[in-house]
């Protein structure tokens, strides 16, 4: 199989979960945690097929699931910042009940056809070996979500209120010491990082499986995404990494199918939640304390390997994350 | 009232009369006798898993991994069962079976605690992975090493016999055993919790892990504990929704039915009070059986019934929130 192809298909399955695993990387970066992306992207999925196949446009339905994203955040929002509630507990109860409302909500839109993303390979660098079908031969959605990997980087790291938002989750605190608004400043992420899953979610049901059904297949992305926000270090860069490799695996998966015929269906298609959980376990295993005492006891040269190795991928949350900020 | 207003404004949005859509829900509960032994069948499973999460809970942890942990209880009973049917007498299969549930849940629920200990990886996502790996292993099982003589297809194994069922009460499709069993973990439960040294320094890890391991309490051993106890009573959970009565009586894939995650929304509703959590899950079994009905006679979804429950508890939180916000201003 062409390599390039297979990239470019990857790229291609990836804008959802990509889109998700950013947005949740900025409210998590604000210190508040959005955990209902299960729920959110299907609901926001459903959504935003309905309002496209009703206004017969693709781009109202990707502004309904944003304006649907925010709103599951404002819920998430109000109940743990102004009402000081668990956000756990909000982020888990919205995930069963934006899956259930999906569902009873988009019983009529099930198995009909809709507007779907145009593709639309941008010409003369499309041409370009091997990075041509890779970049440029894909549709709009999927060059907004590159795009967005960077943009969102700079973000966080390049510009003032970037770093702003970085101390919202490091220490709220100094940040309001300093005069910042704190609950404002973190409303107003949380909803930006809905808006994204949001955007995530139509691009499921406008682009990636386009469409709606139930089940509709996507059941579990969300909680991938979280996980691979933790992967990612909170880090936009490495997320997306951790986004690829996901959705690179699943494409394994499909093509590993393809050469074993015996074993299920259904079996391969669970496979890649289970790996993702094990790098999980990877990438924080280094924080434990045995892990240093059993790297003791071994050799030098190998021990100085594996630290190296669990030290590049050890992540740690922003400190102040899932903690509630009250003024004294 | 809050969640009632909201859940019919939703229906209205679907031009469907609430009012009709409750009373089939009701109907669908309580319309007979038949009925109400479907809600008394989905009542046992939430009660257990519901005394189950009273325990973790109490220790401030958040066991998502109920799901597996059900499913595990369900396939190791039914491994059990599929070994010695043949050779005892079919009441102790069903005792040996319902051991081997406990155990199945409790390991699946201390690897979440080993996950947790030496992994570093939250209680959260440890979990959620082990729901998957469960959930895998039962579609592997049902296709691979026990499908059906012929066809494997993922409608699941091969039923045990009636002698493998628990009996039901008369004509009552129910059984007493599951009702009871479920009554007695929550009660057995709340005890614990109130009055034993494993209760206590449960409940002081839950309100300020430091300050527990500073008195010198076990943190490690008793969270390793609290997740062992809820994983075995899931697990027993797993095994009655393979012998009970109106069980389906084999295994298939998602044989957990969503069951765990529904108890902790019970627990969440009740405010962790045990007390509490036994209308409450009778209430909210009542309301995911009723609500099967809806797609039978009206042109609804079966998640209604879940959309109802999210909301309840939702807006429990929210008035809980307000409520404390506001005694704070009045002192």
């Amino acid at each position: 199989m062409d390599i390039s192809i297979l990239i470019g298909s990857i790229l291609a399955a990836s804008p959802p979960i990509l889109f998700a695993v950013l947005g949740e990387t900025i409210t998590e970066k604000a210190g508040v945690i959005n955990l209902s992306l299960d729920g959110s992207l299907l609901l926001t999925a459903m959504v935003g097929f309905a309002i496209a196949f009703h206004a017969n446009s693709v781009i109202a339905g990707f502004l309904a699931g944003m304006v649907a994203g925010s709103l599951i955040a404002l819920i998430v929002g109000f109940v743990s910042l102004t009402l000081h509630q668990p956000q756990v507990a909000t982020g888990f109860i919205l995930t069963l009940l934006c899956r259930d409302l999906a569902y009873v909500l988009g019983k009529a839109y099930a198995h009909i056809p809709g507007p779907q993303v145009p593709h639309m390979a941008i010409h003369g660098l499309s041409d370009l070996p091997v990075i041509g079908p890779i970049l440029f031969d894909q549709n709009p959605v999927v060059y907004l979500s590159l795009l967005s990997v960077i943009m969102v980087w700079g973000f966080i790291y390049k510009t003032q209120p970037g770093l702003r938002l970085q101390g919202l989750g490091e220490r709220p605190a100094a940040a309001y010491v300093r005069g910042v608004n704190v609950t404002a400043m973190r409303y107003l992420y949380t909803l930006i990082g809905g808006a994204m899953v949001g955007l995530g979610g139509a691009s499921f049901s406008l682009m990636v499986k386009p469409g709606w059904a139930r089940p509709y297949g996507i059941e579990g992305t969300g909680w991938i995404a979280l996980a691979i926000v933790i992967f990612g270090g909170w880090h936009p860069i490495r997320a997306a990494l951790g986004a690829f490799l996901f959705v690179g695996l699943q494409t394994a998966v499909t093509f590993l199918q393809g050469l074993m015929p015996d074993v299920p269906t259904q079996l391969f298609s669970t496979l890649p939640f289970p790996i993702m959980i094990l790098t999980l376990v990877l990438v924080t295993i280094g924080n434990a304390d045995w892990t240093k005492r059993v790297l003791n006891r071994l050799p030098k040269g190998l021990r100085r390997f594996l630290i190296r190795t669990l030290k590049a991928l050890q992540t740690s949350p922003p400190a102040s994350l899932g903690t509630i900020f009250k003024k004294e | 009232m809050l969640a009632l207003f909201l859940s019919a404004a939703i229906l209205m949005m679907l031009s469907a009369s609430p009012l009709d859509a409750f009373s089939l829900i009701l109907s669908g509960a309580f319309g007979s006798w038949a009925k109400l032994a479907y809600v008394m069948t989905a009542w046992a499973p939430v009660l257990l898993c519901s005394a189950g999460l009273l325990i973790t809970f109490a220790a401030g942890l958040w066991n998502i991994g109920i799901e597996g942990q059900v499913v595990m209880g369900a396939v190791f009973a039914t491994g059990l069962m599929r070994i010695l049917q043949d050779s005892v007498p079919p009441s102790a299969v069903l005792m040996l079976a319902a051991l081997a549930g406990l155990s199945g849940g409790a390991l699946w629920g201390m690897l979440v605690g080993g996950l947790r200990r030496y992994g570093n990886v939250n209680e959260i996502f440890g979990g959620l992975g082990l729901n998957f790996i469960a959930g895998s292993l039962t579609v592997y099982l049902v296709l691979g090493p026990w499908k059906r003589p012929g066809i494997g297809s993922t409608s699941g194994t091969e039923p045990f016999p009636p002698s493998l069922w628990l009996p039901p009460f008369r004509d009552f499709q129910a059984s007493p055993i599951e009702i009871i069993l479920g009554l007695i973990a929550i009660a057995s439960v709340a005890i614990a919790l109130r009055g034993t040294h494993f209760g206590l320094q449960l409940r002081a890890i839950g309100k300020n892990v430091k300050a527990a391991f500073l008195k010198g309490i076990a943190v490690d051993r008793n969270i390793f504990l609290s997740f062992g106890l809820c994983g075995a009573l899931a697990g027993l959970t797993g095994w009655i929704l393979i012998v009970g009565t109106s069980a389906r009586h084999n295994l298939y894939p998602l044989i957990s039915s969503g069951y765990g995650y529904l108890a902790i929304l019970v627990v969440l509703l009740a405010n962790l009070k045990a007390l509490w959590s036994v209308p409450i899950s009778f209430f909210f079994a009542a309301i995911s059986m009723g609500s099967l009905q809806l797609p039978l006679q009206r042109q609804l979804d079966s998640s209604l019934g879940g959309v109802i429950q999210g909301m309840l508890v939702l807006s429990i939180l929210v008035i809980h929130g307000i409520r404390s916000r506001w005694l704070r201003r009045e002192g």
